[in-house]
């Protein structure tokens, strides 16, 4: 299964310029339309499910605007003699 | 979810950076630019020790969005300043931010000087084909054929001149220890310009010598895009113009494990 992440954009920093959505290999980034920054920018968010936490969105964004997260999964153990 | 904790922190701005958000037109690459810079301060821990010297172009600002010391530069002097710094402190790091129509145009002579002095720096250069902050007038690097607000017919280089590729030019100076050009428009051209900007601190670091790195960038707004086909733009018609390579690794520099 892969990893499963997720992501925080930064209302003072995000412009909308879409860089990230183009970039994003999961394809689960778009500008929320439903929202304005302080600046007057739609920001982007994820809109589904999907994020894996690969970190390319904050790669690319030129305002440093995302914060990314990824669970931790710890693989359990195997018994001995299982 | 799963709970947020630093454990979980995959990636976050970095501190080399202030608070202040830029003044950069959307999806501009000077900003990404900027970024790798500030990551790679922050992994050397050069945050404490480092002075920026800002040109004039659209990054006339730098100086308010980098936590180091930084001072501003007139036009194209941004090397000479540095040079003075650094050689008054030459334990700090030194690093100039030049766009094309600065180091290319206005302060050619002041960089090639530099280089050809050896002069422990390190040039961070924005080429994006034009004079950004004045409005999009063509610059030493426009592309043949582009059109600009001062070449509104597309650069013709039988009057104009052809772009001068400034990486190739100053790696022929003896006193250059890292020259290479890298480009900003793709995740692996970001990683391997991130590399590349690690390489040239770490070549100050050392004492080995000028060092540069020239970042193909884009203008969305004067060059009439969007970001993303900006991107497109560097990718098809920059890159064939100015490939990317690496001009001159000295062979101290060649040795140097990141
Ligand atoms: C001595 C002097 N000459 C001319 C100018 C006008 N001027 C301001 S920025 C600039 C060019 C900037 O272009 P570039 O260095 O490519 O930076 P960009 O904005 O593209 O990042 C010019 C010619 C000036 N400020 N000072
Ligand atoms: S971390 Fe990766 S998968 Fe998640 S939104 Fe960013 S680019 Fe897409
Ligand atoms: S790349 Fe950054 S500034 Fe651009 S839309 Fe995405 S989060 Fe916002
Ligand atoms: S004018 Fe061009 S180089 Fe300057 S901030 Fe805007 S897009 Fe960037
Ligand atoms: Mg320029």
């Amino acid at each position: 299964m892969p990893a499963k992440g997720w992501i925080e954009v930064s209302d003072t920093y995000c412009k909308g310029c879409e860089l990230c959505i183009s970039a994003c290999p999961q394809e689960v980034m778009e500008l929320d339309m439903t929202r304005l920054t302080p600046k007057g920018y739609h920001p982007a968010h994820t809109f589904k499910d999907g994020c894996t936490g690969c970190a390319i969105c904050a790669l690319v964004c030129p305002d440093a605007a995302i914060t990314v997260y990824r669970e931790i999964t710890k693989a359990v153990p195997t018994p001995v003699g299982a | 979810m799963v709970a947020t904790n630093a454990n979980n922190l995959v990636y976050e701005r970095p501190e080399g950076f202030t608070d202040t958000p830029t003044h950069y037109c959307p999806g501009c690459t000077h900003g990404v630019a900027h970024r790798l810079i500030a990551e790679v301060l922050e992994e050397m821990d050069l945050i404490d020790r480092t002075i920026g010297v800002a040109p004039v172009g659209c990054s006339v600002f730098a100086y308010n969005y980098f936590d180091t010391d930084f001072v501003e530069a007139p036009h194209g002097r941004a090397p000479a300043m540095a040079t003075g710094i650094k050689r008054v402190l030459p334990d700090r790091i030194v690093f100039t931010y030049q766009g094309d129509g600065d180091l290319a145009s206005i302060g050619m002579g002041e960089i090639v000087h530099a280089a050809a002095r050896g002069e422990n720096l390190t040039v961070i250069f924005i080429n994006n084909a034009n004079y950004g902050m004045t409005g999009g007038q063509m610059a030493p690097t426009t592309l043949p054929g582009m059109k600009t607000t001062s070449s509104p017919n597309g650069r013709d280089v039988e009057t104009q001149g052809f772009p001068i590729r400034m990486a190739e030019m100053l790696s022929t100076l003896d006193g250059v220890g890292y020259c290479v050009r890298r480009s900003l428009h793709d995740p692996k051209n970001i990683r391997l310009a991130k590399k590349a900007i690690r390489t040239a601190f770490e070549t100050q670091a050392r004492g080995l010598g000028f060092s540069m790195v020239e970042l193909l960038s884009t203008c969305p707004t004067n060059w009439g895009m969007t970001p993303v086909d900006s991107l497109k733009f560097v990718e098809q018609h920059m890159v064939p113009a100015f490939p990317l390579g690496d001009y001159k690794v000295a062979a101290g520099v060649a040795q140097i494990k990141i």
